[in-house]
């Protein structure tokens, strides 16, 4: 909407804006709130994020008075060089990598998992609401507590999980002490949170499909899995590309399950680029200038992300 | 239309103002005024204390209840903090100016760090900093930052090797190991022998660092600015650690919860020996081995090295924030806490080490057998670097540790990767 308005100004000439303006000022003080909020809580952090992503700020060198102790402000404008710093830093590549699986993996589980229950429970049965409380139960615990539950279920030595095994004659596994089965775990707990919504989302999007496309294509001899693929998929679509895509964006900056279950380690072997962002920002003397660069690049791996999944949905007709 | 946008303008600018205010509203802190008569002083003080909720922190709040009625104007509000996550919530909030405690429970490798970034109130001719000559050096060593004082040193510790007597008898020792040789020959032995575990450790940067010290090395050396964590002592160090896992002397470490899984393992006899300090005295204590038969636990001197017997200096300082509206106050209850009586009693209930020369022969601290126990190992202390970047320097090599400890990597290429992880923290610093 705003970019309308910009576009009609410069297109126009000056009066013209102004009186497009005045004649729909009662739409402008409507939104004013909003702008401003956004303004306020979006606009000006992000400008001084990538302010301060240009300059070598750290909490030691932004100025401040506390009580009597008065420090002056010594850091400076230093251009691109965060940037160049992470982009040639050892760590980004491998890091970006592991990012990558993990969105691709949690993502593609949430999907797959969540579309199958919501088949499920998309039939009569009973109990049915009964199932579908119990299946949201993990997206009704905050993240948090969740994540913390895992980690003492996963626990290598006293943990539920491998008393479990050994009970029933297995070794145990170190589940969050070995690189690939950390992993694994991490996966697997961000899957176990991620799939209730996916599953609300995608039993929405089953309810607007009209019965009557089933009941013709029955008539007309498709076999289920026919069914399945042309008219579930294609029917679900307009649900489906918007909960993958946000479904992304969440995955790629899932913080508190990394964090809480493995807090990265072990070894750095789960660490994914937000946090490590917070590394850089928390840890020791906070780097803010630093921190702000790695956030500024997650953002722009996003939007590129965001731009190239809606060229693809566009290309295939989707008015989204 | 014009005056809708005003409005707007005028609302932006307000919230842009009230942000701004916010975030220096902390500087107008009352000026010291020594000369404050200390039975007129009045006003709240907030602590964060960071011991352990249930084991230490009643100790806390009973000597509190004792400076509330020395000084019936002041109010302590007693907060228990985490000591995990202390560090950084107590930096976001003396930063942002709001929410910060008056007194903090400072642990000896922050206090250059909070000192250097202008969060700390400098202490000297202040009532905080009674009797400084009293203090044990090493421990006031640690609350000096660019020649003043910021923080004043509550309790001091070290890590010794605890063991479980009967599994060691059991084994055939009757005396803990004195060198790091023989700390494996005894895990060893207490493996085949009775069945428990050797030696647990505890995958941290800090429980590193006797086998580091014990063979000449260290994190860095501050002196001639020069990193040394991979300098052949620091591997020779290291390296011990690394035969201790590849030999099964110690059993397979946790890397997540390594402290909880070592302590727990140890409690329940599970293991012979651990490394830890007398902050684990009332935990241990309480565990399955240990509660029905105190005279069961021992404490030693941590094994020497081919060079010494080292283990590094740990403990708390009391510190007082800058920009606190009650530093009168908070001074005086420094003053309190950090008085030799305060210390006997928590010496005798708790069984931590004063930082007062005279608290040691008070009565009430001889009281507990566990002062004296711990003499000895206190004797080993090896005093850290007191550098702002301290704090820093664990992260890099705790991910190290705990790729070692996984076996996927060797001490030589880990102790490499730290020493160019420390380049970065340490700006300027030579290998």
């Amino acid at each position: 909407m705003t970019a309308d308005v910009v576009a009609t100004r410069r297109a126009a000439p000056r009066s013209g804006a102004r009186r497009l303006l005045s004649r729909h000022w009662y739409a402008w003080a409507m939104t004013a709130p909003v702008v401003i909020v956004t303004l306020v809580l979006v606009g000006y952090p992000l400008v001084r994020g990538v302010y301060l992503s240009l300059t070598d700020a750290t909490e030691a060198t932004m100025g401040r008075t506390i009580g009597m102790n008065v420090i002056p402000s010594t850091y400076e404008f230093v251009g691109l060089q965060n940037y160049a710093d992470i982009i040639t830093s050892s760590e980004f590549l491998g890091r970006l990598a592991w990012t990558v699986v993990w969105t691709v993996a949690c993502v593609a589980l949430h999907v797959g998992i969540g579309l199958g229950l919501a088949l499920l429970l998309n039939r009569p049965m009973r109990l049915r609401s009964f199932y579908r409380v119990l299946l949201v139960l993990p997206w009704a615990v905050p993240a948090f507590v969740s994540a913390f539950i895992w980690r003492y279920l996963l626990n290598g030595e006293f943990g539920v999980v491998n008393a479990m095994l050994r009970a029933a004659g297995f070794a145990g596994v170190a589940w969050l002490d070995d690189p690939f089965w950390a992993k694994v775990s991490v996966i697997a707990c961000n899957v176990w949170l991620g799939v209730p919504f996916m599953m609300l989302a995608m039993l929405g999007g089953l309810q607007a499909i009209p019965r009557e496309l089933y009941e013709a294509a029955e008539v007309d001899g498709a076999t289920p899995w026919q069914r399945f693929r042309h008219i579930t998929l294609p029917g679900l679509r307009p649900v489906s590309s918007t909960v993958v895509l946000l479904g992304t964006i969440w995955t790629f900056n899932q913080f508190p399950v990394i964090y809480l279950l493995t807090k990265g380690g072990p070894g750095g072997a789960t660490e994914i680029l937000v946090t490590y962002a917070y590394r850089q920002a928390f840890e020791g003397i906070r780097n803010y200038s630093g921190s702000a660069a790695w956030g500024m690049v997650i953002l722009a791996l996003l939007v590129v992300l965001a731009a190239v999944y809606r060229r693809a949905l566009k290309q295939q007709g989707e008015a989204w | 239309m014009r005056r809708v946008l005003t409005s707007a303008a005028v609302a932006a600018a307000l919230a842009l103002a009230v942000t701004a205010c916010g975030s220096s509203s902390g500087g107008a802190g009352s000026a010291p005024a020594k000369s404050a008569v200390p039975a007129e002083v009045s006003g709240t003080v907030t602590w964060w204390d960071t011991s352990d909720a249930t084991t230490e922190g009643p100790v806390f709040q009973e000597i509190i209840k004792g400076f509330e009625s020395t000084y019936p104007k002041i109010k302590v509000n007693y907060v228990n903090v985490p000591f995990a996550d202390a560090r950084d919530k107590f930096k976001t909030a003396a930063q942002s100016g709001s929410g910060a405690p008056d007194v903090l429970r400072t642990d000896v490798g922050w206090v250059a760090e909070f000192a250097s970034l202008g969060y700390l109130a400098p202490l000297d001719g202040t009532p905080a900093l009674d009797k400084p000559e009293e203090f044990l050096p090493v421990p006031a060593a640690s609350g000096k930052f660019n020649g003043k004082t910021y923080g004043v040193p509550q309790v001091t510790d070290t890590l010794g090797l605890l063991y479980n007597k009967e599994l060691l008898k059991k084994a055939g020792y009757d005396e803990p190991p004195a060198t790091m040789a023989d700390l494996k020959k005894v895990a060893l032995d207490v493996k085949s022998k009775t069945g428990a575990g050797g030696i647990a450790l505890n995958v941290d940067a800090y429980f590193l660092l006797p086998f580091i010290y014990g063979e000449g090395g260290d994190f860095v050396d501050v002196q001639n600015k020069k990193i040394t964590i991979s300098s052949p002592q620091s591997v020779a160090g290291v390296k011990i650690v690394e035969d201790l896992i590849t030999s099964g002397a110690a059993v397979k470490p946790a890397l997540q919860d390594s402290y909880t899984n070592a302590e727990t393992a140890f409690k329940d006899g599970k293991v012979a020996m651990i490394f830890n300090g007398p902050w684990s005295n009332a935990d241990n204590l309480g565990g399955k081995v240990f509660k029905d038969n105190p005279d069961n636990f021992g404490v030693a001197p941590v094994p020497a090295g081919s060079v010494k017997a080292g283990s590094p200096l740990g403990g708390h300082d009391y510190t007082v924030y800058a920009g606190s509206q009650n530093l009168d106050a908070s001074y005086l209850f420094v003053q309190y806490m950090a008085s030799a009586e305060s210390q006997a009693k928590i010496a005798g209930k708790l069984g931590l080490l004063p930082t007062r020369l005279p608290a040691y022969s008070a009565p009430e601290a001889t009281a507990n057998p566990k002062i004296a126990q711990w003499a000895k190992p206190m004797e080993t202390a090896v005093e850290r670097p007191w550098i702002p970047e301290a704090a820093s320097l664990f992260q890099p090599l705790v991910e190290g540790y705990q790729k070692l400890a996984g076996g996927q990597t060797t001490t030589e290429p880990m102790l490499k990767d730290v020493a160019t992880a420390y380049q970065g923290i340490l700006k300027g610093w030579s290998l």
